[in-house]
C-alpha cells in the first residue's frame, strides 16, 4: 500500500477493548470536523469498529491511524497489526466465516459500509486494512 | 588525595545546608513555582528542608557515579518525603508541572555552589554536576510517575463507577421491565447487562423486557451479537425481549453488515415498544373520557 499523504489526524494504539471505543470516538470527531453526514458517519464508524476489533482480537493488538484526505475531501483510516495474518483472504471476507465464535460478518460487512477498502495480509507478517469514505 | 564525588556532594549539603536551602528556595521563587498563595514561606521551607535532609542522608550512603535506582531501599525515606510533599501540594492545587519544576529547581543552586568549591578542577566539577543532575532528574521523573499512577487510579475507579451506573433495570409496569443502554456495549458491559436483566426477570416475574438502545451510537456485529444473545437468554427464561430505539441510520447499517435479527421483536422507539409490551401482558392505554388535552 502506498504511503499515507499527510500526518494522521489521530493515532490510536489498540491494546484492549476500550481502545476500540477510543478509535470510534476519534473517527467520529474527525468526521464531525469535516461536516460529515450522519448516515455516512454511522456507516464508517461501524466499519472502523469492526476492523479495530479484528486487529485486537485476531491480530493481538495494533495501531489505527485516521487521515483527512483533500481533493476530494475524504476520511481514511489505516489499521495495522502484527498478528498471525490471514491465510485465505477470500475466505475471511466471506460472510459467516469465523475463526472465533463471532458472526463472521465483520470484514465483509466493513467492506460493504465504506467506499474504498484495501486489505493486505500475509501469514506471519500481520494485516493492514485501509478504508475510505466521503464525509 | 582526591575526595570521592559522592563525599564532595554530601559534604556540601552537610556544611552548607542552609545555604543550599536558601538558594533552592530562591530559584523556586524566581521560576514562579513557590506558590506563596497556597503555602506560607515557613511551610515551604519546612518541606524543602525535609526533602533536603532526606536527600543528604541518601547521598551519604550511595555512590553517585552508579546508575540511580529510586526504587531501592536506600531511597525509601526520600521517596516517602517526596510523596508526602507532593500529596500536600497537589491537594492545595499545585499542578504536576509545577511540582516537577519544584524539584528541578534544586539543580542550579547546587551547580553554583559546586562551582565555587571546584572551579580549580573543571573535570571533577563537570562529572559531579552531571551525576547530580542525573539524580535530580530521576527524582522529577519519580514524581511524574506518581502523578500518572494516581490519575490512572482515578480513571479506573470512575470506569468502575460508570459501569455500575450504566445498567439499571427499571420496572415499567407489572411484568414489564426496561433496560436503557447508553454508550458502548463492550463484552464486559454486555455480560453485566445480561446478568442484571436475567436476575430482574426472576425478581419481578417479568414477561416482557424492553432493551432500549436509543443511547447506543454504534451497533457493530459484536454489539448485535450481544443483543441477540441477550434476547435468546431472555426467551429461555420464559420472557420476551423487545429491542427498541433502532434509528434509521443504525437499521441501514445493520442491513449492510448482514446482521439478521431473526425472530427478535424490534421497535423504532421505546414508546412503540411499550405499547407492544402492554398488549402482550394484557393492558391497554386509553384516554380518560372528558379530559381535555
Amino acid at each position: 500500500m502506498s504511503a499515507p499523504p499527510a500526518e494522521p489526524a489521530a493515532r490510536i494504539e489498540l491494546r484492549q477493548e476500550r481502545d476500540v471505543a477510543a478509535a470510534r470516538i476519534a473517527v467520529s470527531r474527525a468526521m464531525d470536523a469535516m461536516g460529515a453526514r450522519a448516515l455516512r458517519k454511522t456507516r464508517f464508524v461501524t466499519a472502523v469498529s469492526e476492523i479495530a476489533r479484528n486487529a485486537l482480537d485476531h491480530g493481538g493488538g495494533g495501531v489505527l491511524e485516521v487521515y483527512r484526505l483533500e481533493r476530494p475531501l475524504r476520511i481514511m483510516i489505516r489499521c495495522r497489526d502484527e498478528g498471525p495474518g490471514i491465510a485465505d483472504l477470500d475466505q475471511a471476507m466471506t460472510d459467516g466465516f469465523s475463526t472465533a465464535r463471532s458472526m463472521g460478518k465483520g470484514l465483509g460487512g466493513a467492506r460493504r459500509l465504506v467506499e474504498a477498502f484495501r486489505i493486505e495480509s500475509r501469514p506471519g507478517s500481520g494485516t493492514t486494512v485501509e478504508m475510505e469514505a466521503k464525509p | 588525595m582526591t575526595v570521592a564525588p559522592t563525599t564532595e556532594l554530601s559534604r556540601l549539603l552537610r556544611e552548607d545546608f542552609d545555604g543550599v536551602l536558601d538558594a533552592w528556595f530562591a530559584t523556586q521563587k524566581r521560576e514562579g513555582v513557590r506558590r506563596p498563595d497556597l503555602f506560607s514561606d515557613r511551610e515551604s521551607r519546612r518541606q524543602l528542608s525535609d526533602l533536603l535532609r532526606a536527600f543528604a542522608e541518601v547521598l551519604a550512603r550511595i555512590d553517585i557515579t552508579e546508575p540511580v535506582d529510586i526504587e531501592a531501599d536506600v531511597w525509601s525515606e526520600l521517596r516517602l518525603a517526596l510523596s508526602e510533599i507532593t500529596l500536600v501540594r497537589t491537594e492545595r492545587g499545585v499542578a504536576p508541572w509545577e511540582m516537577t519544576a519544584f524539584i528541578l529547581a534544586l539543580k542550579q543552586p547546587v551547580f553554583v555552589k559546586l562551582n565555587e568549591s571546584l572551579s580549580g578542577t573543571p573535570d571533577r566539577l563537570l562529572s559531579i554536576a552531571a551525576d547530580f543532575g542525573r539524580i535530580v532528574d530521576a527524582l522529577a521523573m519519580h514524581i511524574n510517575e506518581y502523578f500518572i499512577a494516581e490519575r490512572d487510579e482515578i480513571i479506573e475507579r470512575q470506569r468502575a463507577e460508570m459501569m455500575e451506573l450504566s445498567t439499571p433495570v427499571v420496572q415499567l409496569w407489572e411484568r414489564v421491565l426496561t433496560i436503557p443502554l447508553i454508550g458502548t456495549l463492550d463484552s464486559m458491559r454486555a455480560q453485566e447487562v445480561m446478568e442484571n436483566l436475567l436476575n430482574s426477570i426472576v425478581e419481578h416475574s417479568a414477561e416482557v423486557v424492553i432493551v432500549d438502545i436509543t443511547g447506543v451510537r454504534v451497533v457493530d456485529t459484536q454489539v448485535a451479537q450481544h443483543l441477540l444473545r441477550t434476547a435468546a437468554a431472555v426467551r429461555l427464561m420464559g420472557a420476551e425481549a423487545i429491542i427498541s430505539g433502532i434509528s434509521p441510520k443504525i437499521a441501514q447499517t445493520m442491513v449492510e453488515l448482514g446482521v439478521d435479527v431473526g425472530e427478535v421483536t424490534t421497535r423504532p422507539s421505546i414508546r412503540a415498544a411499550l405499547a407492544e409490551a402492554f398488549r402482550r401482558v394484557g393492558f391497554q392505554i386509553s384516554r380518560i373520557e372528558d379530559s381535555r388535552v
